[in-house]
């Protein structure tokens, strides 16, 4: 309780800081919005739900393409890390992709795909792919290989031991992938849409987008308060279970 | 002495598990290593063999190959007059380090040997499980998490993780090398109890001579570069065995003297 109020204190404190900056009117008003203008932006965009359809738009795209990276990226990297075929194709190609900064595939999805929800997908998916498939692949080779063994012994074969022990051992490594992928998932949606505008849905990144061309600084603070609450808020829904289970079983 | 150490003679019964003239080579780089040669051994039901000897020597190979774990160059181990192709839940195996699932807690950790057994249902192997976490003092744990333990925890698990799918024989490679001496003797009371109430056929590998003139009916020594039987020794005291017992002392003072003897002569010497 007493950390929950220090932390509130210093984001008032925050606030206010702010809000006296804007005051002293260091820099033109219009780049700089008090957080009274901001807050006003974002009850009136929640209140006439521009804001909100946006972000179950946006949330929806990132959750369906991180589904999708996870469920390829966990498989692949058990298959590179299984066949040294795949290492040294599928391995040394996601080794590469994963440097790729993913804006980097806006273009090309579009060429692709146009500008539909697909392209959307794709990116998001190529964002987070392959750093889920090198944390897989890593987290396996660093299992202690006396777990297999002891599995073997005890009548484990094959799938099973792929599934029961090796990926479980593997889990603190495949879960620092997750996060990562997940990151890298949603700053390249953010990028998506950004640069590409699509009539199927109006996400974040659309409405920060027309933010910037209508000059409304109060509605693009107030949206990138909103895409970094979602951001904080996926880590803590998606992963501080896994990260707690992690802590509680390994005692790391 | 004599007569109370002698070599031991082939057991009257017909043996559980036979070893038969079983070879194993590892190469390391450029260099062969013949980690065990030629080597011969005969465990009846019900016995504690201890296997001894310096690092190197062969006796943890020996270990895997009747696993099922490796497979011999030549020669063949058989159980039961079925000659061993890979591992089975008829052997189990305990290692130096735990090797308990750090993502499971004790309880599953004891069930997932028991998963292998079809004809038992959920209700079943988990009544099977804790009988055996209660069997190693270890009821009360059955939800703790294995960084939560004690290393002298973690073997008791281990050894329950183990014993839960009733193997016959009971493989040990070093189980209580990395505890601690007050430990080890606890358990060496504990082990020794388990198996008069369950009598299993153990195969145990220690580099400790005293452990092995304590826990083992047989002690067999090898010698390293190639691995090799040299000698084997019966420890005919009565159990439960104490290992500061004088008389324990002067049996495992007789296996260390002819220790020392194999480490100083060359290879080929025959050792009495």
């Amino acid at each position: 309780m007493k950390r929950v109020l220090s932390a509130l204190g210093a984001f008032a404190a925050a606030v206010v800081l702010w809000e006296t900056l804007v005051r002293l009117e260091i820099w033109p008003p219009m780049l700089a919005p008090s957080p009274v203008d901001v807050g006003a932006y974002l009850l009136e965009s929640a209140r006439d739900r521009s804001l909100l359809d946006a972000a179950a738009v946006t949330v929806k795209r990132l959750l369906l393409g991180y589904a999708a990276g996870l469920g390829a990226g966990v498989p692949i990297g058990l298959l590179c890390a299984r066949f040294r075929f795949f290492e040294d194709t599928v391995g040394l190609v996601a080794l590469g992709l994963q440097t790729l900064p993913s804006v980097c595939w806006v273009p090309l999805a579009l060429l692709w795909f146009g500008q539909t929800e697909a392209a959307m997908f794709f990116i998001v998916v190529m964002g987070s792919l392959w750093s889920i498939v090198l944390a897989t692949d890593n987290g396996v080779r660093h299992v202690p290989p006396i777990y297999a063994r002891a599995a073997r012994t005890m009548g484990s074969r094959g799938m099973h031991t792929w599934i029961k022990v090796v990926l479980p051992a593997a889990l603190p490594f495949v879960v620092t992938g997750m996060k990562q992928g997940f990151a890298f998932a949603w700053r390249s949606l953010m990028a998506a849409e950004i640069y590409v505008t699509i009539l199927t849905g109006f996400g974040l990144g659309h409405l920060l987008h027309y933010g910037r061309e209508l000059l409304a600084m109060d509605a693009v603070a107030g949206i990138m308060i909103v895409i970094l609450v979602i951001g904080l808020l996926c880590d803590k829904i998606l992963f501080s279970p896994l990260e707690r289970f992690l802590h509680r079983r390994w005692g790391t | 002495m004599e007569a109370t150490i002698e070599r031991a003679s082939a057991a009257a019964s017909p043996p559980k598990l036979v070893v038969d003239g079983v070879s194993k080579r590892f190469r390391v780089r450029r260099d062969e290593i013949r980690a065990l040669d030629c080597a011969s051994l005969r465990v009846a039901e019900g016995e504690c063999v201890c296997l001894v000897g310096p690092s190197g020597c062969g006796k943890s190979t020996l270990l895997n190959l009747i696993a099922g774990l490796d497979v011999p160059d030549s020669g063949s181990v058989s159980v039961d007059g079925k000659r061993v192709t890979g591992p089975g839940i008829d052997r189990m195996m305990m290692f130096q380090e735990s090797a308990l699932f750090p993502w499971l807690d004790v309880l599953g950790n004891v069930l997932f040997g028991l998963s292998f057994k079809a004809d038992l249902t959920a209700a079943e192997r988990r009544d099977v499980a804790r009988h055996h976490l209660a069997l190693v003092g270890l009821e009360r744990f059955e939800r703790a998490n294995v960084h939560e333990l004690s290393g002298g925890m973690k073997q008791r698990v281990a050894l329950a993780r183990a014993l839960a799918p009733n193997p016959r024989i009971l493989l040990m490679d070093e189980p209580f090398a990395a505890l601690d001496a007050m430990t080890r003797e606890q358990l060496y009371a504990d082990l020794q109890r388990i198996w008069a109430e369950r009598r299993k056929t153990v195969v145990f590998v220690t580099h400790n001579v005293r452990e092995a003139a304590c826990l083992g009916d047989r002690v067999v020594l090898f010698s390293p570069r190639p691995g090799r039987i040299r000698a084997e020794f019966a420890i005919d005291l009565d159990r439960p065995r104490d290992i500061n017992t004088v008389e324990l002392a002067s049996h495992a003072s007789i296996v260390t003297r002819a220790l020392k003897g194999l480490l100083g002569s060359g290879p080929g010497e025959a050792v009495e």
